[in-house]
């Protein structure tokens, strides 16, 4: 009896140390993604070499202002809340970490962060418990905007900024802000799928490109779609584009399959398609997987993958690195640095900003230097965007 | 006789202190080992939990797991393991969430109507594990997995873009909160704040208690006064413990096993009633992973109601602690979880160790008895 209950608490007790052991291997994690998402923020910046005069010019404004009142800086701190997952997830959390490091190493504000249970039930606690101690709350993703908006309106001295959702109210004419203190951070996505639309259909061979999207019928997704295609026929009218998603909404589960993006991949390069661009999050491995598979087999000329919202040429894989033909940046850090900036020079406001590529919220990246002698041309499409001499559809079917 | 009340009372309660006990040190020692102070850790979650209004949250979580866990429990106690829970529900919630938007009734009605939706929903899709169990004797691990799939993946993931609200998605500025037709006012069960600031002060931070708390806790009392109290009860107690023997007594196996897996049903469809009348309406990202958290606060609280109200009030409270742990800095998120899995592996490991112990002590009690008396007969012999 005493045996068995010895052996019984020693295998509990093993069982607990394993459960510490991944405990901390956690924490490793998200400290080494700490570093690639620094990395990462410094691959970017090299690869927007005409922005490095642009972002010093920013940073001795900053520094100026610290100058200023720096006093004041040490007060400012900021809670932010990522979505389910968290840091290391080497996409949007992540770059949303980048910017609140970058915020804290250029604004010397102070933060603290919290990512809901799985099932992602205590958001409007952990936004709640942030208010209560920080003057800014932000919170990083569009499920966050019912509840932003309801503990907005309970915390009205404390600011909200929600990423990815507008935080209008559109039943009004005009639409207004759902709340007075509450600021939705949204991309245009269609500016820079547009540029890596026409960085496609120039590099293209076969003149057959494709895209795969992570969820379709949500009105997100599209707009990546439809900027893509808008960009590829600029340069080549005749191009043939084929588009495919992994699942329908409600469905989420095409943001994080990357079997089935690969499967579809693979189709997609046999059907003569020789560059794919994907807007499917964690899904896109599998992409990359594909072509790197594709381009190794016998009598077959080297495919191409098109990343999403960070660079991925330096968070894939090492091995399909170089398949990574460019990547569609979406500059979550830059909208979470920018926020906390207006929010220490008091002129935060409430209602939707839109990150474009005049603000370099969204653009294209040259890690891996595939598509320098293209360059001039996309920063030509680029200035005409921004001038407005072009105009980006968000609806595929107007692309 | 006193001392044996005296043991009996104390094996009941050792279990359950011999868990906990184990699940404290055990989690101390993973606190401690991932970099974290346990005390602080300790101190910053009942700090937070003294507040009222992470009461209202501890309450608000409590609510659905309560539920979720006497569902669970219907099953477990004529040994059918309903994995079921998690489809029911949710396909239930979806069914009343759209049957609550599309009409418009006096507020009485039409929260029953609500109600019933999703009870008469859930006992249907449950009822249809127990027909394939005594039809084609499918095992109801098995059919109640697979209608998981068929409820989330198939019908609730299609149905919810059926009826969705307006005819279709507003895509502008990238917003998914959508969902079905908003139920009105009437069909929204009044939240308990009122009540609750009788006895105590203004509830801040627009915290609302559910008034699904009330619909809880009469499943609860119903559960205990159906398996307990009545002759149904007898009956499913009877088949769990001897199937066999239970037939002999004359009760029907089929039926009981088709009744007993309704009965879990009607009241999985309640679990997720909380957050429907809390968020008016169903939305794509509903709260998932009630119906395996129950199975969980069902083990914790061994098929009894008040067990079972224990184990979601512990589960609750640890769910509650996340948040804080992580923005006070004193632990990790992750933290959370590890320490409800010590505790019920804790709870599951401690009530078995217990009741061996029991066992043998009435063994040795019943030899003693033998041996201090000798029987009648044998001292005539001699």
């Amino acid at each position: 009896m005493r045996k068995q209950l010895l052996v019984l608490l020693s295998t509990l007790l093993a069982f607990a140390l394993i459960a510490a052991a991944c405990g901390s291997d956690g924490g490793d994690d998200s400290a080494t993604t700490d570093d690639g998402a620094a990395s990462d923020g410094e691959a970017t910046d090299d690869a927007m070499a005409e922005d490095d005069a642009m972002a010093e010019d920013d940073a001795m404004a900053e520094d100026d202002a610290m100058a200023e009142d720096g006093a004041s800086h040490s007060d400012a701190t900021v809670g932010l809340v990522y979505d389910i997952g968290g840091r290391g997830d080497q996409s949007f959390n992540d770059s949303a970490a980048a910017g609140i490091e970058r915020a804290k190493s250029e604004l010397g504000v102070d933060f603290t962060e919290a990512s809901p249970n799985d099932d992602g039930s205590n958001r409007a606690e952990l936004l709640q418990l942030q208010a209560g101690a920080n003057p800014l709350v932000i919170a990083v993703g569009f499920l966050f905007a019912d509840d932003a908006a309801n503990v907005a309106a309970e915390n009205p001295d404390i600011n909200f900024a929600v990423i990815d959702d507008g935080m209008m109210n559109f039943d009004v004419d005009p639409p207004a802000p759902r709340a007075d203190n509450a600021a939705g951070l949204t991309f245009a996505e269609e500016q820079g799928s547009y540029l890596v639309g026409a960085a496609a259909a120039l590099k293209s061979e076969t003149g057959k490109i494709g895209f795969i999207g992570g969820v379709c019928c949500f009105g997100l997704i599209e707009k990546f779609e439809a900027g893509y295609i808008a960009g590829a026929k600029s340069v080549n009218p005749d191009i043939e584009i084929v588009s495919e998603y992994i699942t329908e909404f409600p469905d989420f589960d095409g943001f994080n399959a990357p079997d089935r993006a690969k499967e579809i991949a693979a189709a997609m390069y046999d059907g003569g398609a020789d560059i794919i661009y994907h807007a499917a999050g964690g899904a896109g491995a599998g992409m990359f997987e594909a072509a790197k598979e594709y381009s190794e087999a016998d009598g077959n000329s080297k495919v191409w993958g098109i990343g999403v919202d960070s660079d991925q040429y330096n968070t894939v894989d090492p091995g399909v690195q170089e398949y990574v033909l460019t990547s569609m940046l979406k500059r979550v850090d830059n909208a979470v640095f920018e926020i906390i900036k207006a929010q220490t020079d008091g002129t935060f406001s409430a209602g939707q900003v839109v990150y474009d590529l005049s603000v370099d919220g969204v653009g294209y990246s040259t890690s891996g230097g595939f598509v320098d002698d293209i360059t001039d041309k996309l920063d030509e499409l680029k200035a005409q965007i921004i001038a407005g001499d072009i105009v980006v559809p968000t609806d595929p079917a107007e692309a | 006789m006193a001392k044996s009340l005296g043991r009996r009372v104390m094996l009941a309660l050792a279990a359950p202190v011999l868990a906990v006990a184990f699940a404290v040190a055990m989690s101390s020692i993973v606190l401690a080992l991932s970099g974290s102070s346990p005390i602080t850790a300790y101190i910053d979650m009942f700090d937070h939990a003294r507040k009222l209004e992470t009461m209202i949250d501890i309450g608000n979580r409590f609510t659905p797991l309560y539920i979720s866990g006497v569902a669970a429990a219907i099953g477990f106690r004529m040994n059918l393991f309903n994995i079921g829970v998690e489809g029911q529900y949710l396909l239930a919630t979806l069914f009343a969430a759209a049957a609550g938007g599309a009409v418009n009734l006096p507020p009485v009605l039409h929260i029953g109507l609500i109600l019933i939706v999703a009870m008469t929903v859930g006992a249907a899709y449950s009822g249809v594990a127990g027909v394939l169990k005594v039809t084609r004797g499918v095992n109801e691990v098995i059919s109640t997995i697979m209608l998981n799939v068929i409820a989330i993946s198939g019908l609730v993931a299609w149905l919810v873009r059926e009826w969705q609200a307006g005819g279709g998605v507003n895509a502008s500025g990238g917003n998914a909160g959508v969902g079905t037709e908003p139920i009105p006012e009437s069909g929204l069960m009044p939240n308990l704040n009122g009540f609750v600031e009788i006895f105590t002060r203004e509830i801040k931070q627009g915290k609302k208690l559910t008034g699904v708390l009330v619909i809880a806790l009469l499943v609860g009392i119903g559960y205990h006064v159906l398996v307990n109290r009545t002759r149904f009860g007898f009956d499913l107690r009877a088949s769990g413990m001897n199937p066999f023997a239970a037939q002999a007594g004359g009760v029907p196996p089929k039926r009981m096993v088709v009744t007993a897996m309704v009965l879990s049903g009607a009241a999985a469809g309640l679990v997720g009633m909380s957050t429907l009348m809390d968020q008016g309406r169903y939305s794509p990202n509903f709260v998932r992973g009630l119906g395996f958290a129950g199975i969980g606060v069902t083990l914790l609280g061994r098929n009894h109601p008040v067990g079972i109200a224990i184990g979601a009030l512990l589960f609750a409270f640890l769910d509650v602690s996340a948040g804080i742990l992580q923005i006070s800095g004193s632990a990790s998120r992750e933290i959370v979880v590890i320490m409800q899995g010590i505790i019920l592996i804790a709870a599951v490991v401690a009530y078995e160790v217990v009741n061996r112990f029991r066992q043998r002590e009435e063994a040795k009690d019943a030899a003693a008895a033998l041996q201090s008396v000798p029987p009648a007969g044998i001292e005539v012999s001699a």
